[in-house]
This record gives C-alpha cells, structure tokens and sequence, in this order.
C-alpha cells in the first residue's frame, strides 16, 4: 500500500516537472527551468491548491454526514455507500439550483438593470474606483456583474436543461419507435441519424446557426429559441442511438408481446411498456448529454452566436470580461472576473459528471 | 472469407459515400436560407439589375440540382467561389481587371496549413503523454496515482476549451510571461518561433484531448488484464511491467490506435474554440467570422474541410483497427 502510494506519487511529481520544463527546456536549458520554477511560485499555488480540496472535501464530507443522519431512509441509505466525489456533486448541483429559481431574490439588482457608471473595477474600494453598491463592479455599458453572474445560473442552467429535455423528447420517442416498428422506418430513422452524426456537432451547429441567425433576423424571433431548437435536434441523434439499443432489448420480452396481443396501442407501448423499463440507463445518459449541451451551449455563446443579449450568460461573460485577465498582476480580482464565469461553467460539469460516475457504478457493479 | 483488401476496399466506398452525402447536407442546408444569395451579397445597396446581374454570375438561375453538381465538382477541384465580403466590395467598387480576384481557396489555403501545424503540434504532446499516464493508471490501479489521475481527467473533460485557455493563459502567459497569449503567425517566421507562438492553444488542445485517451487507454488495459492469459503470465511470476508491455500491449494495441485516431478526429472540433481565444490565424477562426457576417461561400467551404477531416479520421481508425484486429475481418 504504502510503496504503491510512494511509487504513484513518484511518478506524478516526475510527470508534472516535464509538464512544466516542456516550453522552458526549449529556451533557456537547465538553469531556465530552475528560473522559471521560482518564477512560477509552484509551492505557495500548491498550497493554495491544497487549501481548495481540503475545503471542499471537508465541505462535502459534513455534507454527506449531515445527509445519512437527518434525511429519511430512501436518501440516507445510499448516502451511507456514496463516496465523496458523489456528495461533492449533489451538494453543487443543490446549490445551483438554489441559485437558478432564487435568481430575484438574491441578486442585488435585475440582469438587464444598466447604470450610469460603466467599467466599475471589482473590491468595492472607492478609492480604487470601485462602489460599495457594486461589489465585483459593472461592465462596460453598466451593467452589476454579480447580479449577472447570479442570473447566469438561471439562465445558462435553465437553457441547457430545457435543450436537453427537448432533445430527450425526441430522440426518445423516434428510438423506442424505431425500435418496436423496425423494419424501413428503423432504416430509415437509423440512416437519417447516421448522416447528421457524420458532420461534428459543433461545426453543423455553426453551419445551422449562420442560417438561423438570417431567418432570426428577418422573422423577429430571438436567435436564443433557435438555437435550443437546432442543439436539441442535433443532441437528439446520441439519444436516439441509446434509447434504440435499449428499446430492443426491451421489445423481445414477454411482456411486450402480451401487450401486443392484447391490442394496445402504439403510444401506450412506447411510452406505458418500453419507456418504465429503461428509466434507468436513460437518466445516467441525461446527465451526460446535459453535461454536452451545457458546453455546447456554452461554446457558441463564448463564439458570440449562441444565447443572445439582453440575458446574462456565463459564455458571453467569459467573452466579454476575456480582456480583465491580462491585469492579472496588478488586480488579481478584476482578472479573476473571466475566470468566475467560466469557473462556474466547469464546476456545475464536473459536479454532474461525478454523480453520474457513481450512478453508473453503481447500476453496472462496476465495483471490484 | 473476404480478403482484407476487399473488406477495406468497402469501407472506403462507404467513406466516400458519407462524404457526398455530407456535401449535400451542407448544400441543402444552404438552400433553406430565406431570401436570395444575390440580395445577400450585396446587402444594402441592391439594385433590381445589379441582383440580377449576380443571380446571373452565380448561376443562380439554374435548377437545384445542377447547381449543386456544379457546386460539388468545382469544389472537388479546389474552387469555393468567391466569398460574399469580397463579392461586395467587388460589385459595388468594381474591380481592375489586371488584379487577380482572391478567392475562398486562396483565402483558406494559408490558414489550413496553421490549422495542421497546431492540430500536430498538439498530437505530438498528446499522443505519448497521455499512452504514459493510461498504462501508468491501469498499472497502478485504485492507487492514489489512479484516483488522481481519474478525478484530474474527469475535471479537464468537463471544462469547457475556453476555461482550461485562460486558466493556462494566467498561470503560463499573464503571471509567468513564458509564452506569448496571442499566437502571431506570419509567414516569414522560422519555426522555433512559430512552435513557441503555437505552444500555449496546443498545450489547452493537448489537456482536452489527453484526458479522453488516457481514460480510453486505461479502459482498454484494464479490460485486457482481466484475461486468463494474463493470469497465466502473473502466476508465471513474470514482473506487472512486463505483463503489461510484453503481454497486454500487443493487444490493446488495436483499441488504442482506435482511441487515437477518433480522439484526433474530436480535435477538429477542438480547434474551433481554442483558435478564437489565441486568435490564431487558422480555419477554426475564418470560419467563426464568416458564421458572424453569414458568408456563405466561406461558411460552407470550412464546414467542408472541418467535415472532410472528421469523416476521414473516423474512417482512418475503422480501417486501423480492421488490420490490427483479425477478429473483427470475421464478423459473426
């Protein structure tokens, strides 16, 4: 135990040296990296680093406890066998979703609200140009970037939850259709998502955004609607893949054939017969694919084409605040206001990601 | 019984046959924009005749399904047309006859060869790195080295590019000014420049990609090592270093290099994102500014080149693990 902790550890100070000497060796050979290696501070990030977990694994651990002890038996019971990384996850995603519906309530002002004094520096030091009302300041036409920030939970969240949703609806009902008809409309849903599979998401989405964004702009609906439509059409094609395979394994059992012969219809086999079967391989792949599109999402708004103003948004944020980070050494603040929002893009990924790690282990007994 | 040849022979038809379907979801996508090409091109400043005399330069007039032949043999041999920002300028301006109207390839030709250099700059790193850690992993599984590498993985697997860009961007090029933040490509420079201007988007390329192959390795390994011919090699007394290298590798080897090429094929959509942050002059980026001003030619013949390379790299790991894998030349 101990010499595979040694040997394991060995190994990840040796691999992370490399890391780092990779761009410098290339430049200044051995006494560049010593100089660069001061340069970088790595112990007092380290410790900082090492501060971060302790705190969320503290956090997360009194999470997990306070769960199996005053929370009733249906929740507590499996809290007793999840390990941290789950905990960690459902905590996040709690509190995210506290955020999203409580958006009004806790932002100090609304997403759209514009005030006079643009460019407001974050610290609330007016001395420093800050404003006390404004605690992470405005951005550049005067707008509260907390408020902003809050609102991007509602916002970002709320979207790509709804896209996911739509893009489960669909791909859902076409699998398990194609699944219990078979025979050409299997063939031909089957080769028709081949086809849209074949283009990268991201690059047909772009190709799908251009022409929206004209039929946005002469029909008057926001681009915003258009682009849930076209991730969810396009997200839909991983869910009908999924829900197929699952569909026919379902579709061969008895049960189904009783149901068959005594006559009842297509819509109550779907969704009455198929669909209970498979809730479970179905949710695990929600978590996934809202981690998708959530970056997706994310992605196109970061690239200026995806959720349109007047809404607040993580990714445009992140585009619009990018320039703060070269100010790095003098306010570490004001640099970290890019960083926020896409942080708060990756945490609520990572969040998902582990409670659907643990959901798959636990239904697959992947454990060893 | 099927000979290799014929087998692989199929699965390049099929390639070629994805390929042209695509360009015809590409043409027929086109088609659904509202409105007229030629009103488009010249925007505000269209006249009853100067839309007409465009429609007829375009061959607009013709039906759909010649044009789009023609669309696709003309591209076939290197001809996207003429981008709309420069058929404006052009209409409304005029141009001299003598100078040489700069066309989409003409446009796209330099930044396609940026384009390559980062996606290899960036599989250079990746590639060995991330076989390393995944044998590592599997090796040492449940250690402390596994877990870490498992939760660092699942953390750069589910930012987005853009974070993974700046966090690099603070800690590499704003605090520690090592590398440069914006990657300034000419064509004069020499290529230690350019490998150090290109460094920092193939380092966040690099992050991105290494974790879903180090996962994908791992997985592979793992699976293997649970074989009775590797109990066998165990219980010989044989050293787990050389299980794995001498015993294991072999035959994840088909996996592996099927890991690879897909995970190449994902930093084609990679790219896109990670070349607007450095604002680096590749295909990635002209083709989020002609999405931005809806230039069609343009639109279409990047999303062309972005799915020409998906379709091959994916058809690139079918035929590599055909040859690698004489199970799969025998399908049940």
């Amino acid at each position: 135990m101990i010499g595979s902790l040694l040997r394991g550890s060995l190994i990840a100070v040796v691999l992370y040296v490399v890391a780092i000497s990779l761009p410098v060796l290339s430049e200044g050979g051995l006494s560049g990296w010593w100089q660069a290696a001061n340069e970088v501070r790595l112990l007092k990030w380290a410790y900082w680093i090492a501060i971060v977990i302790a705190v969320a694994m503290a956090a997360s651990w009194v999470f997990r406890e306070l769960l199996r002890r005053t929370m009733p038996e249906f929740i507590a019971k499996p809290m007793r066998q999840a390990p941290l990384t789950a905990a960690f996850g459902i905590m996040i995603i709690l509190a995210y979703i506290v955020v999203a519906v409580g958006a009004p309530v806790i932002a100090p002002f609304g997403e759209a609200e514009i005030f006079e004094k643009i460019n407001v520096l974050p610290g609330g030091d007016a001395e420093l140009g800050g404003d006390p009302d404004h605690f992470l300041g405005t951005d550049q036409i005067g707008r509260d970037i907390t408020s902003r920030l809050i609102y991007g939970a509602r916002n970002t969240v709320g979207i790509a939850f709804l896209t996911t949703v739509l893009s489960f609806i669909l791909g859902v009902t076409l699998g398990f259709l194609a699944a219990t008809l078979g025979g050409w409309i299997d063939q031909l849903f089957s080769r028709s998502i081949d086809v849209l599979m074949a283009i990268p998401q991201l690059i047909f989405a772009l190709l799908l955004m251009t022409i929206a964004s004209e039929w946005s702009y002469r029909s008057g609906i926001s681009l915003t609607w258009f682009m849930i439509f076209i991730i969810a059409v396009l997200d839909s094609t991983r869910v009908f893949r999924l829900a197929r395979a699952v569909g026919l394994n379902i579709v061969v059992m008895d049960y189904i054939e009783a149901a068959k012969v005594r006559g009842e219809t297509l819509i109550h086999i779907v969704f009455r017969e198929i669909l209970p079967n498979a809730v479970a391989p179905l949710l695990a792949e929600f978590g996934l694919r809202f981690c998708f599109v959530f970056l997706t999402i994310a992605s196109l708004s970061f690239l200026g084409i995806g959720i349109q103003p007047p809404l607040a948004d993580w990714g445009t944020m992140v585009r619009d605040l990018s320039q703060f980070i070269n100010f790095a050494a003098y306010d570490p603040l004001t640099a970290a206001l890019p960083l926020m929002a896409a942080g708060a893009i990756a945490l609520l990924t990572v969040a998902v990601n582990f409670v659907v790690d643990w959901m798959l282990q636990n239904t697959s007994g992947l454990k060893e | 019984m099927r000979s290799v040849s014929a087998i692989i022979l199929q699965r390049l038809g099929l390639g070629a046959l994805t390929l042209v379907v695509v360009s015809l979801v590409i043409f027929c996508a086109v088609e659904m924009l509202p409105g007229d090409f030629a009103e488009a091109i010249l925007g505000q400043g269209a006249t009853p005749e100067s839309v007409a005399a465009i429609r007829e330069q375009l061959g607009l007039d013709k039906p759909v399904v010649q044009r789009y032949f023609s669309w696709l043999t003309s591209a076939l041999q290197g001809d996207f047309g003429v981008s709309f920002a420069r058929l404006n300028f052009a209409t409304n301006f005029g141009t001299s006859t003598n100078t040489h109207q700069i066309t989409v390839a003409d446009q796209l030709a330099p930044r396609f060869m940026n384009t390559l250099f980062l996606a290899a700059v960036a599989a250079c790193i990746a590639v060995p790195v991330s076989l390393a850690i995944g044998i590592l992993a599997a090796l040492y599984r449940n250690s402390i080295f596994d877990r870490v590498a498992n939760v660092f993985t699942l953390t750069s697997i589910s930012s987005p590019e853009f974070f993974v860009a700046y966090i690099l961007i603070l800690f590499l090029a704003v605090l520690n000014p090592l590398l440069p933040s914006l990657s300034n490509i000419y064509e004069t420079m020499d290529f230690a420049e350019r490998l150090k201007a290109t460094l920092l988007p193939a380092l966040v390329l690099t992050l991105v990609v290494t974790a879903h192959m180090m996962r994908m390795t791992r997985a592979a390994i793992i699976n293997l090592l649970a074989s009775p011919y590797i109990e066998m090699a165990r219980l010989k007394g044989l050293s787990p270093l050389r299980v794995i290298l001498f015993h294991a590798l072999p035959n994840a080897l088909a996996p592996i290099i099927n890991v690879i090429a897909l995970n190449l094929a994902y930093l084609v959509t990679g790219v896109v994102i990670v070349e607007v942050v450095f604002v680096y002059p590749g295909v990635g980026q002209l083709f989020v500014d002609s999405v931005k001003i809806r230039d069609m030619p343009l639109v279409q013949a990047c999303c062309l080149i972005f799915a020409a390379a998906y379709v091959l790299l994916n058809l690139l790991a079918d035929i590599m693990s055909i040859i690698s894998n004489p199970r799969l030349r025998h399908p049940k």
